[in-house]
């Protein structure tokens, strides 16, 4: 552990500017996550999992796999990034390291922008990457999968912004799971409807320019606003344990 | 303009102002939201087209216009709560936020049993209805995490962090539940609109709006003084209340 403080966090009379002190934040938690190998496999398999649950417990008949497949994939995906959201701060709640970045002098959101960001590198980008095998099992069109692909490219970094939100509210509270979920699943609603709009408006030749578009939207809105909600809300949780 | 705002911040000054507000609050809601639902039920004329029952309306017009407007007003004590740490905000969006839930589930319920013969279904997946649902959502992610935080500051600042993200979020679910409505089937019913009323019919409707907007006042002031008598029970003023009370 002593090592990733002196890699990570140098002590703030460094001097070490923004930039390099995100990048610093970035690089740990990559490192700290690679140590547990099977925390990063686990909402993978989950996923899967969930997707494997709709054929068996709805119906395997192709007609309704390619209806419902992007809506599954989605969801699912949904659900696995908000299992892994309780890992984004809980280690470094635990061990203290997070009270050493808030004391940070370099801006807390921006510190926070880069934690949510190697949330998502860890979590969603697998999803993604794992997404074309699952979208032909549900047996999705060429086109749609690339599609599908394409939105949860888009749409999963939000669901990792909005999600440190809830993780950083829920920070060192009994019972944080259940929390975290009732209180972001609201907010997860607009990424789904348009994350699995879009297939089906590909799935129906229709074009899809504009409603990638606007998930493009919701992205810019969550990287510039979500990080300082997350930061304020931080602050409110270390000063309550 | 300042000593208002220090006073404000002043739970003894709330109390009793509160105390001489609610009976005002009270009876002119009670009357109003009387005379609306007495006129609307029993003498405004009859919808052409919905008959007796779209009569309704003139309980679940009120509740759906009060509870979006309720978490309008906790994102704004919200908002005070952060900025000036004001307790009386924090005590009025606990409060509230009950009483929202339960304002929403009624326009939920009311919904669903004018639903019933006007499209001859409980329930449907109309972007109203899906976006109320989340409203509803929402407000009880406040009351759960209001509950979870035992530390009475930092559960203040957590909730209403949690209730400006909400509000930042309900134009976005709004439209975006009316676009995935638009996109997956035409709009097949639409409720009368309002322009289109007589004013037999809007008149009555408006006092009862304004009747439950009173009460609703009441409501939140007699809640906001049992939070208060919870919260500075150890203060002198609060005991010297209670045993005057009480005698």
């Amino acid at each position: 552990m002593t090592t990733e403080f002196t890699v990570g966090l140098r002590a703030p009379e460094a001097s070490v500017g923004t930039a390099t002190a995100m990048k610093a934040v970035f690089v740990r938690d990559l490192k700290t996550a690679f140590r547990q190998p099977q925390d990063l496999l686990n909402p993978l398999l989950f996923f899967v999992m969930v997707v494997t649950l709709f054929p068996l417990g709805v119906s395997p008949e192709v007609s309704f796999l390619q209806q419902a497949g992007s809506g599954i994939l989605w969801v699912a995906a949904l659900l696995s990034v908000l299992l892994s959201l309780d890992h984004l701060y809980r280690h470094d709640f635990d061990d203290g390291t997070l009270e050493q970045l808030v004391l940070q002098p370099q801006p807390l959101f921006l510190l926070v922008l880069a934690k949510s960001l190697a949330h998502w590198v860890l979590t969603g980008l697998p999803l993604v990457l794992l997404a074309p095998v699952l979208g032909v099992m549900v047996h999705l069109e060429g086109n749609s999968v690339a599609v599908l692909c394409l939105t949860l490219l888009i749409g999963t970094p939000v669901l990792s912004l909005i999600g440190s939100i809830g993780a950083a509210l829920t920070l060192g509270l009994r019972s944080a799971g259940v929390l975290l979920s009732l209180l972001i699943i609201p907010l997860y609603i607009p990424v789904l409807i348009f994350g699995t709009g879009t297939v089906m408006a590909a799935s129906e030749g229709a074009s899809v320019e504009g409603q990638l578009a606007l998930m493009g939207a919701f992205l810019v809105l969550a990287l510039t606003l979500a990080p300082f909600a997350s930061a304020a809300a931080l602050r409110i949780s270390l000063s309550n344990s | 303009m300042w000593q208002i705002f220090h006073k404000l911040g002043s739970p003894k000054w709330f109390f009793g102002i509160a105390s001489k507000l609610m009976p005002w609050l009270l009876w002119v809601g009670l009357s109003l939201l009387a005379a609306g639902i007495v006129w609307g039920l029993g003498f405004a004329p009859k919808d052409y087209l919905q008959g007796n029952s779209y009569r309704i309306i003139f309980i679940h017009v009120p509740a759906a216009l009060l509870a979006q407007s309720v978490y309008m007003m906790m994102a704004v004590a919200g908002l005070v709560t952060l900025v000036w740490r004001m307790k009386l905000a924090d005590v009025f969006v606990r409060a509230v936020a009950p009483v929202g839930a339960i304002l929403t589930f009624l326009a939920l319920f009311t919904g669903a049993v004018w639903g019933k013969p006007t499209w001859g279904t409980w329930w449907i997946w109309d972007a109203r209805l899906t976006s109320m649902l989340i409203l509803l959502f929402l407000y009880f992610g406040v009351m759960a995490l209001g509950a979870a935080i035992s530390d009475e500051k930092s559960s203040a600042r957590a909730v209403a962090v949690l209730v400006l993200v909400g509000v930042v979020n309900i134009p976005i679910i709004k439209y975006s539940v009316e676009w995935w409505n638009t996109l997956h089937q035409p709009a097949t019913f639409k409720l009368t609109e309002k322009p289109s009323m007589p004013a037999e019919m809007w008149v009555p409707l408006l006092l009862s709006v304004l009747g439950l907007y009173l009460i609703f006042g009441w409501l939140a002031c007699l809640r906001m003084q049992t939070e208060i008598l919870v919260r500075e029970g150890r203060t002198r003023w609060v005991k010297e209340l209670v045993q005057a009370r009480g005698n």
